[in-house]
């Protein structure tokens, strides 16, 4: 009869089992002992690592390409796979080994190097060497199995939907082995299905989308129908999950290419001296206004939508955009705090009706600043950037000479281009900063207002050849060498620099004499 | 016998479900000598898994309701003075109003044909006779008579015969209780905890299912299904997406809930904006609880569900592969490689009680012997009603249905789905429903087993034959298309999980176990095994983690290679022991 006893007892701090039975005494190591073993595991493993890596390096510097140098690199690879150098000597043994066989051992040959990467990409699915040593061999493989290469992808982007080597391999793969792209569509499809915060599938769907359901007459554009679905689709993810920025990313990419980009040049010489200019091709190249009619273009690289004149949104692509309007609007009220949502409705409300939606606009920008206070900068820039958008865009015939943009709370300017022929500006009471280097496109320029911002730097004030007269007032100009670009500015005589720390300097007055000579009513 | 004599036994476990198997598994762990005895000839009593076979010789057994004889006079001499006796029941009377249809066409074989070809050959399954189908309903071992060669074979669509489903037989496992396992339950920590889970494999429930009018439709419970949901609109998502994220950590929004926690969860759900459609998703598929739970419990069950979600994949459910009857095994195999000794069809005909300390000291078994314990664990159907101090019970109405395709046919045929179907009207309870497919190990290649689960109202089948013709076809008119349902099982098991230790009128060192509740995890069951575990051994931990194989030092005569192979073989070896000894 076989009778199994056991007893259990504890002694000291350290449990150990004993068993009574037949085949003898049975004890359980304790913690101690087990380190120890694994210590010394670790420390046999390593020496035969190293003592296998030193004859793989001798071989290699020999030149010897056989058998012997594949079975090496092989057992050091599989603990390994990251050992870049290794992976260079097998392609050399392999390449040499080609040489010497059939083509059927050549395809026999690299097929179990395949299986080997298999094995490699098990230990570290991130290994860069193995992923090019795998599309390497399926370069000299007389006879590719893509289809198996497919699925070793899907296997792997299972296992880790964000891991690129695989994303990377896979465009190989399905390059070489023409996958309709129908098929790589219902992929992302697929992965989206399963989890749509994976930036990888909605890319690829971007540029699947174009070569499958392409716009008449424009084929890197998706046509209409197309859109309307993955309208919906971009709908269905940030509405389950609002905070997830991948499908809003993907959304705006949508939104951006429904509209139609269209930029008018003009060249227009407008600088009589040019060669004295730096700033003045970008100037003439950048040139985009055309006088006198109602048409405005500006492209929006920065966030791919593009405001174009109100002449230029037809009747169906605006109906779109209002219907993609109200879905935001309507998240927002069930997510007022949503910063992603926020952010697209500015964007839309500036697609359709940039002044009509100013007010909303404005208050949205308040919002987006009280909730992400981390990117509130950007988030006035941006409003900068659209506030001088609207004025322009209001801007009067008269006003191509004279204009305003005082009080609207700017941080930064831009669209300067636009404003080429202003010869009077008004940017008082802002929040400027400094006036950049492309202030200076603004060759016509006779009078600058700038009062009540907080400027410290002058960069943008050079050779600008018109200039007679700058009102600085109360701002943060504190030394001397601020003012040095004004020098270059040959016609300024009026300045006005009350209310600046400047004032403070010994001798202020008499070294501005002596570096503006031709200002004859400074006011300090 | 006599070896069991001369142990001096610290517990004695009688009718091992799976909280007496758990607390067999953590006392034999920590160096307590164990005996485990079950009256039936199978593991873990009311959580068994049968083979189709078994479950039919389980229906016979249950409908014969075999009377032991009690020998009062056997163990009337064993008692010494100063000793009392307590009577165990010994019938179970846990299980009532068994039913049994079947569907399937009885196969008429051809006097040429031999069965082996039938079943290599699908062309010769379709002589099948359709006389043979009950016009009324009929139970099953009535019409199990072949039906006479004499009729015409007629021919009609293939179907799996009942001789199939019998020959077949050995590839169901049939639980009688229908249970899943919440990822992040106690359940499944336990048997991380302790190591037992190496004795079992699972799988994945694949879909989580509703019934809605008449459809059956996922439940969107994950991030992905909300995603993909085409039943919901935008604002729904939203809005469930919302509240299922505060559910997740509601304590930390008290203001969210307050004034809601005395009034029912679905006033909350309704307060919380959500629509009709997503209340019903809430209460019955993803808290799974009824129109009277109160919010903070509604609340809780949610967030149990939800923190479950992602450990194991896109549901919060794991199923033992062949059967939940796997899971109180593994315990009894733990508790087998410490020692513990088992015995089938052997049972404890009484308790010998020390008057003087009113504890139990000495057990007499059905054989007239007298084993020494110092605790008794056993199943609440083993207590006679006069140790009872409340017979308030509730009931579980269950069905068990063999069917030949999925309640929602999907790409993957080999899912397994639970479906919770909410009750028509308020009052009664909503019925669960879990199908299992033949890659979990329960039924054959081409079948499904369906259980069906609700607290009772009435009889098993009162309560859930209309639930099953609404979603199943069940045709009982030869001629029509073929019915779904191959096989209908209907019973009524006692629900005890609701009594506890003040129930009872029993010494201090016996601990009543209550056998399986109607709630779809066990937790329940986990709870009451760890805590009887702290009455027994106060000072001792539950379930430590066993050691790996690799760990144990083998001196001695014994080769390194015995050491995996003791593991497994102890517990079978206790089996074929007890039946040698026969």
């Amino acid at each position: 009869m076989n009778l199994y006893c056991f007893t259990i007892y504890r002694s000291s701090s350290q449990l150990s089992l004993s068993v009574f039975c037949q085949h003898g005494r049975v004890k359980i190591k304790s913690t101690a002992q087990q380190e120890e073993e694994k210590r010394k595991e670790k420390e046999k493993k390593l020496k035969a690592f190293v003592s296998a890596r030193d004859a793989v390096l001798k071989k290699r510097s020999a030149g010897e390409h056989d058998e012997e140098a594949l079975q090496l690199t092989r057992q050091l690879l599989s603990s390994n796979p990251d050992f870049a150098t290794l992976w260079n000597y097998r392609r050399e043994v392999l390449l040499h080994l080609e040489t010497l066989r059939e083509k059927d051992e050549v395809q026999k040959l690299y097929e179990s190097e395949l299986h080997f990467i298999e094995a490699c990409l098990k230990v570290n699915p991130k290994s860069y060497g193995c992923w090019h040593h795998r599309t390497w061999v399926n370069t000299r493989l007389p006879q590719p199995d893509w289809t198996r290469e497919l699925g070793l992808c899907d296997r792997c982007l299972s296992l880790d939907e964000r891991n690129f080597h695989c994303w990377d391999y896979r465009r190989v793969v399905v390059k070489a082995s023409g996958v309709s792209v129908e098929q790589e569509l219902q992929f992302t499809d697929r992965l989206i299905g399963s989890n749509f915060s994976n930036y990888s599938s909605w890319h690829y769907r971007s540029t699947l989308l174009p070569q499958l359901h392409p716009q008449p007459f424009h084929s890197h554009r998706v046509c209409e129908e197309q859109l309307l679905k993955e309208y919906e689709l971009s709908h269905n993810a940030f509405f389950t999950d609002p905070n997830d920025q991948s499908a809003w990313f993907y959304y705006r990419w949508l939104l951006g290419r429904g509209v139609c980009v269209c930029v008018c040049l003009e060249l227009l010489c407008i600088c009589e001296d040019t060669s004295a200019h730096p700033m003045l091709c970008v100037c003439v190249c950048v040139c985009s206004r055309a006088r006198g009619d109602d048409q405005l273009c500006v492209y929006d690289l920065h966030v791919c939508v593009c405001i174009c004149g109100r002449s230029e949104l037809s009747v169906e692509k605006s109906s779109v955009l209002q219907a993609e309007l109200q879905s935001c609007n309507q998240l927002l009220e069930l997510e007022p705090q949503n910063k992603w949502c926020l952010l697209t409705i500015i964007l839309l409300m500036r697609a359709l009706d940039p002044l009509g939606h100013e007010k909303e606009t404005l208050a949205h920008f308040q919002t987006l600043k009280e909730v992400d206070p981390m990117r509130s900068t950007y988030y006035s820039d941006l409003c900068s950037k659209f506030l001088i958008e609207n004025t322009i865009l209001k801007m009067e015939y008269a006003e191509v000479r004279v204009f305003s943009l005082s009080n609207k709370n700017l941080t930064t300017l831009c669209h300067l281009d636009q404003l080429l022929f202003v010869t009077h500006i008004n940017l008082s009471s802002n929040q400027l900063l400094r006036l950049p280097p492309h202030f200076a496109m603004l060759q016509c320029l006779e009078v600058l207002e700038a009062d009540d911002n907080a400027i410290e730097n002058l960069e943008g004030l050079y050779h600008l050849p018109k200039l007679e007269e700058v009102s600085l007032r109360n701002n943060q100009i504190c030394k001397l060498s601020d003012l040095e670009s004004l020098a270059s500015c040959t016609k300024l005589t009026r300045l006005d620099l009350r209310g600046n720390p400047v004032h403070r300097t010994a001798h202020i007055e008499s070294e501005l004499s002596q570096l503006l000579p031709r200002v004859t009513a400074l006011s300090l | 016998w006599q070896w069991l004599l001369v142990t001096m036994l610290s517990v004695c476990v009688h009718f091992p479900g799976l909280t007496e198997s758990v607390i067999a598994a953590a006392c034999s762990r920590v160096g307590q000598s164990v005996l485990h005895l079950d009256r039936r000839n199978y593991y873990a009593g009311n959580w068994a898994s049968f083979t189709f076979n078994g479950l039919l010789s389980w229906i016979e057994e249950y409908k014969q309701k075999v009377q032991i004889t009690e020998s009062e006079q056997v163990w009337r001499s064993l008692i010494d003075e100063g000793e009392d006796v307590v009577p165990l029941s010994s019938v179970d009377s846990s299980i009532s109003n068994l039913e049994v249809f079947c569907y399937a066409r009885l196969a008429l074989i051809l006097l040429t044909t031999n069965t082996e070809h039938e079943v290599s050959e699908p062309e010769e399954e379709q002589h099948t006779s359709d006389i043979s189908e009950p016009s009324q309903s009929q139970e099953e071992k009535d019409s199990q008579p072949i039906s006479s060669p004499a009729d015409p074979p007629v021919e009609v669509e293939k179907k799996i015969t009942y001789q199939k489903l019998v020959k077949e037989g050995r590839r169901f496992n049939i639980d009688l209780v229908s249970k899943l396992m919440y990822s992040r339950g106690a359940l499944v920590d336990l048997l991380i905890k302790s190591n037992v889970s190496r004795y079992a494999e699972f799988k994945n429930i694949g879909h989580i299912l509703t019934c809605r009018n008449g459809k059956v439709e996922q439940v969107p419970c994950s991030r992905a299904d909300v995603f993909a949901s085409k039943q919901l609109t935008v604002v729904e998502k939203r809005m469930l997406m919302k509240f299922l994220t505060f559910c997740l950590d509601f304590e930390q929004h008290p203001e969210e809930y307050q004034d809601y926690t005395e009034k029912p969860f679905r006033e909350f759900l309704k307060n919380k904006k959500l629509t009709e459609n997503l209340q019903d998703f809430v209460l019955h598929s993803i808290a799974m609880v009824t129109q009277q739970t109160l919010t903070e419990e509604g609340l809780k069950a949610t967030q149990h569900f939800l923190r479950c979600l992602g450990r194991y994949g896109n549901t919060p459910f794991l199923f033992p592969l062949y059967g939940l009857g796997e899971i109180p095994q593994c315990f009894c195999r733990m508790c087998a490689v410490f020692g513990g000794i088992y015995c089938l069809r052997h049972s404890v005909q009484c308790l010998v009680v020390d008057k003087a300390s009113n504890k139990v000291k000495a057990v007499i078994d059905t054989r007239g012997q007298k084993i020494s314990c110092s605790h008794f664990v056993v199943e609440d159907s083993y207590i006679r009603d006069e140790q009872r101090q409340s017979t308030a019970y509730r009931q579980i109405s269950r069905a068990v249905l063999i069917t030949d395709r999925s309640v929602l046919p999907s790409e993957s045929d080999q899912q397994i789905s639970l479906v919770t179907i909410p009750p028509l009207e308020s009052s009664a309870p909503a019925v669960r429903m879990v199908e299992l497919c033949s890659s979990s190990m329960t039924c054959m290649p081409g079948t499904y087993l369906v259980h069906l689960t609700c607290s009772s109202s009435g009889t098993a089948q009162e309560d859930l034959a209309p639930v099953v013709s609404e979603l199943f076809h069940v045709s009982t008119i030869p001629g029509e298309e073929p019915s779904e349902v191959l096989w209908v099982m209907y019973f009524n098991m006692r629900d005890t999980s609701a009594l506890d230790s003040s129930s009872y009128s029993l010494p201090s060192n016996v601990h009543v176990c209550t056998g399986p509740d109607g709630s779809l995890g066990s937790d329940c069951s986990i709870k009451l095994a760890e805590s009887v575990f702290h009455h027994i051994l106060p000072d001792e931990e539950f379930c430590p983690p066993a050691p790996n194989p690799e760990d144990i030092i083998y001196d001695g005569d014994g080769p390194q290679a015995e050491g995996p192979g003791f593991d497994e073989s102890v517990n079978t070896e206790a089996e074929e022991e007890e039946s040698n000894q026969e």
